[in-house]
């Protein structure tokens, strides 16, 4: 099979030593299984995610994404833009619609990027990676290269916002999406189909500025998670996956909880089943080890 | 600021011209449903609802002064479920940027600092430095609550630092874009242009 070729817009948390950076490297360990190759986009800059609105304007923070757009036109022209973090293709996503459906956002955004010696089109696909999977590939392909099925794990799938509205995933509803479950099933692992903190906000970036409000909000959805007797979460969001394992010590400490609830990425689990390594998987990235994980990678 | 007074009888006409898609506001038929779809409802001051019908009773002052749109965490719960497909948030953020650009923010609203600390980190070097950015939010309100946000953070960090997930060599400078000038180039135009539309 030839290997399948994407423009790839990494994202500030993914660098070397930043928040997500482990969601990069088990990202690749998965790419490499399904031979997909990530090609990035040079010079990417920040997307302001959903936070730079105090000091960035809406211009200035479309213009940030169709810089990207441009580089990744010049660099990769027959690519899809993919994106892994659910800011950066939320954002992303939303710049390219605004710049197709304002005749005048287009015109000031060309002004904009000149100043850049920019060019732009604006004829991209932008894409998260979790469609590339079930899109591209689909469950039933996507089953075929386990190799180590995740056997007796429970797993809730943490949705959560960015990768689910307003944009979602093709076929999904907002309020109950199953791609998460299917593919914890599909890695052979059991979802819990009852999760009810499925698409509760963690309070985004608002765990920074409210910390308070936001860890009442993660704290339902890790009870939650236990309630529903599962072993582990997964999420598909950088944001999602670090508000909800790293603040755990200071919510027990405030609420007398005893939460020591794994938190991994749909590219961990997939990384694992294909029988990459525990490094590879980036299970040395947990705060809160996920040891069922690293004993089914160290077989 | 002046340049606004023209609005001062038409709040309504102020926020269509000046709030990032603004022109939506009108649209809103009053249900309530962003309101209780909202996962910080509790928490505002004034619900997305009830900002609306502020804006068209003219409650200028009210309005851009709360600290109610900085409670948005940018879910787009009210998005998908808004009957009308107003952009809420959009709204929201529009509102609060609008409310900084002619500085009614409460003073020391958290996320309006950390939204701005955000902003100013990555102008800088095109993209975002974790690090400087966390110390930055631990000491927006002064060096001794600073400190103390830094040992309440301790554990936090050293977990980050131990997993690899935080560098403290970022305080260096960190990760870059190549092409700083042209990066500066295009926001101080995107800057310039996105000035001459606030009427």
């Amino acid at each position: 099979m030839a290997k399948k070729e994407y423009s790839f817009y990494p994202g500030c948390s993914s660098q070397k030593g930043a928040s997500s950076s482990n969601y990069l490297k088990s990202a690749n360990a998965m790419c490499d299984a399904l031979e997909i190759k990530l090609n990035h986009i040079p010079d990417w800059n920040c997307c302001a995610a959903s936070i730079g609105y105090a000091g960035g304007g809406k211009l200035p923070r479309i213009s940030l994404s169709a810089r990207n757009i441009a580089l990744s036109e010049q660099a990769h022209p027959n690519q899809d833009i993919v994106a892994t973090c659910a800011a950066c293709w939320l954002a992303t996503k939303e710049a390219s619609e605004r710049i197709d459906h304002d005749p005048q956002i287009k015109q000031e955004v060309v002004q904009v990027l000149d100043a850049a010696n920019l060019k732009i089109k604006n004829n991209k696909p932008v894409r998260h990676m979790v469609e590339v999977l079930i899109e591209d590939f689909g469950y039933q392909a996507l089953g075929k290269k386990v190799v180590k099925p995740l056997e007796g794990i429970k797993i809730a799938g943490y949705v959560g916002c960015q990768t689910n509205r307003p944009f979602g995933i093709a076929g999904e509803s907002f309020e109950n999406p199953l791609y998460l479950d299917k593919l914890v099933e599909t890695m052979g692992a059991e979802p819990i189909k009852n999760y009810d903190k499925k698409v509760q906000c963690c309070g985004g970036a608002l765990a920074f500025s409210e910390p308070e409000k936001s860890q009442a909000m993660i704290k339902d959805i890790i009870t939650s998670a236990y309630d529903s007797d599962a072993d582990m979460i997964v999420t598909p969001c950088p944001v999602c996956q670090m508000n909800v394992e790293v603040y755990q010590d200071q919510i027990n400490k405030k609420y007398g909880t005893k939460f020591n609830m794994p938190v991994v990425y749909y590219s961990t689990l997939m990384s694992v089943a294909y029988g990459k390594s525990a490094k590879e998987a980036a299970l040395d990235g947990q705060i809160i080890k996920a040891k069922q994980l690293e004993a089914i990678a160290n077989k | 600021m002046s340049n606004t007074a023209k609005y001062r009888n038409d709040f309504l006409k102020e926020v269509e011209a000046n709030v990032e898609e603004g022109e939506w506001v009108k649209m809103c038929m009053q249900c309530g449903v962003c309101a209780g779809s909202c996962p910080l409802g509790n928490a505002w001051e004034h619900t997305p609802q009830k900002i609306f019908m502020m804006i068209r009773a003219g409650k200028r002052d009210e309005v851009l002064s709360s600290d109610a749109m900085w409670m948005c965490t940018s879910c787009y719960n009210c998005i998908v479920r808004c009957p009308r497909e107003v952009p809420i948030t959009h709204i929201m953020h529009g509102l609060a940027h609008y409310a900084k650009r002619l500085g009614l923010v409460p003073a020391n609203q958290p996320t309006a600092k950390f939204a701005q600390l955000f902003w100013n980190n990555l102008s800088k070097r095109g993209r975002i430095n974790e690090l400087t950015l966390g110390l930055g939010l631990y000491f927006m309100n002064g060096f001794v609550e600073g400190i103390k946000t830094s040992i309440k953070m301790q554990s936090l960090g050293l977990n980050m630092i131990k997993t690899g997930r935080m560098n403290v060599m970022e305080i260096f400078g960190g990760h870059s874009v190549k092409d700083t000038s042209g990066f500066h180039a295009m926001l101080q135009k995107a800057e310039e242009i996105e000035a001459t539309r606030i009427k």
